[in-house]
């Protein structure tokens, strides 16, 4: 139970994290920090149903932060490339 | 134990939001990820404990490593809120969420842990092997197709394409020399008599000092310099370089008045006249 309530406290962190930080790649640690906390709860809450199909879901949700990881940062990259800029500001092409 | 891992990762999250440097919040992650792997240990997950230090503290808190220092150490957020009271309003509702969820949650008619023991029975990762083989084999192979895509989406996202032809040797040499400036190396610093420090400039066969022997950033801070030579006896590299160069002007000019041979059987080159001088 205590777990689960820690698990809510990074999730909230990482939510204002998103909001209120600037620089594209701290956003998205905030980001993985949301899904970390998920996966807290995933195992928090196998352990209180007593079998292991929430650890197998946290394990799956690595696997797709991982390739999530990978396809952002490059995005971040090429976004870095042609502006010189990391902050989520400045990408506002779409807007117009 | 769950007491310690509260006090060390809530704080590090919240630094985590709070730290100006990209670097610091990587620094941060990786303490929160740690504790975490420590929390996944105790809830008896011990094959998540693992996956978890090795994929995010190892890989993942890495590649974001090497995308700040490519993207550039130094920018730091600006304080300046594009959207008025954002903050504000961002911490009202994190506030407000946070209270829902730990009112909903306590709300929530929750079971009394019932361990995995029995789960755990032929060992954790044997358990999860199973659950994944069997009910979550779908998944699991979709889960291929992911990463293949996500693969493959990088290479394509960092991918430049090229416009024009690749140059050949003989065309970057040209170039090199139609520029006009310094086709060869650079001369490396310190090739002089008394010190062979980074930062001491190379003479040239002339006698005067090479400025492109010394990195920039490092000749521009000459304060910093005289602290770090004392054997220069306080003088300023500039003013040692000097004093060796008369020196050797010195002896090159007694050198002169000897017959010629003498000389050319010193066979020293610059260095060797200038150790002579000094003597």
């Amino acid at each position: 139970m205590n777990y689960v309530i820690l698990s809510a406290i990074l999730f909230t962190i990482g939510a204002l994290g998103v909001l209120i930080r600037r620089n594209a790649i701290v956003v998205f640690m905030c980001v993985e920090l949301m899904l970390n906390a998920a996966n807290l709860a995933f195992v928090s809450f196998a352990r209180m149903s007593g079998n292991l199909d929430g650890q197998v879901i946290a394990f799956f949700v690595m696997v797709v932060a991982a390739a999530e990881v990978v396809v952002g940062l490059a995005i971040i990259m090429t976004i870095f490339r042609s502006r010189r800029s990391s902050s989520v500001d400045d990408a506002n092409l779409l807007k117009y | 134990m769950f007491w310690v891992i509260a006090v060390v990762s809530v704080p590090a999250a919240l630094g985590m939001i709070f730290a100006r440097k990209a670097v610091y919040c990587a620094l941060l992650l990786a303490v929160v990820m740690l504790s975490l792997a420590t929390a996944y240990a105790v809830l008896e997950a011990p094959f998540l404990a693992f996956v978890q230090v090795i994929v995010y503290t190892g890989a993942v808190l890495m590649l974001f490593l090497f995308v700040i220092m490519l993207v550039g150490v130094s920018s730091t957020d600006s304080l300046v809120e594009t959207i008025r009271g954002q903050r504000l309003w961002a911490g009202i509702a994190g506030l407000g969420f946070i209270v829902l969820l730990i009112l909903g949650l306590g709300q929530a008619t929750l079971p009394a842990a019932r361990g995995l023991a029995g789960a755990n029975r032929d060992g954790n990762v044997q358990g999860l092997a199973a659950l994944v083989f069997t009910k979550y084999v779908f998944a699991f192979e979709v889960t291929s197709a992911l990463l293949i895509t996500a693969a493959l989406g990088a290479m394509v996202l960092a991918h430049r394409e090229r416009t024009s032809p690749k140059p050949t040797q003989k065309e970057l040499s040209r170039r090199r020399f139609e520029s006009g400036r310094h086709p060869a190396p650079l001369p490396g610093p310190g090739t002089y008599a008394r010190h062979n420090a980074v930062d001491m400039p190379a003479l040239l066969p002339d006698g005067s000092v090479s400025e492109l022997s010394v990195n920039p950033v490092i000749g521009g801070r000459p304060e910093l310099n005289r602290s770090l030579h004392t054997d220069l006896e306080g003088e300023t590299e500039r003013d040692a370089v000097a004093d060796d160069v008369a020196a050797v002007r010195a002896a090159t000019v007694r050198g002169e008045a000897e017959p010629r041979p003498g000389t050319d059987a010193r066979s020293g080159g610059p260095s060797g006249a200038k150790e002579d001088g000094r003597k």
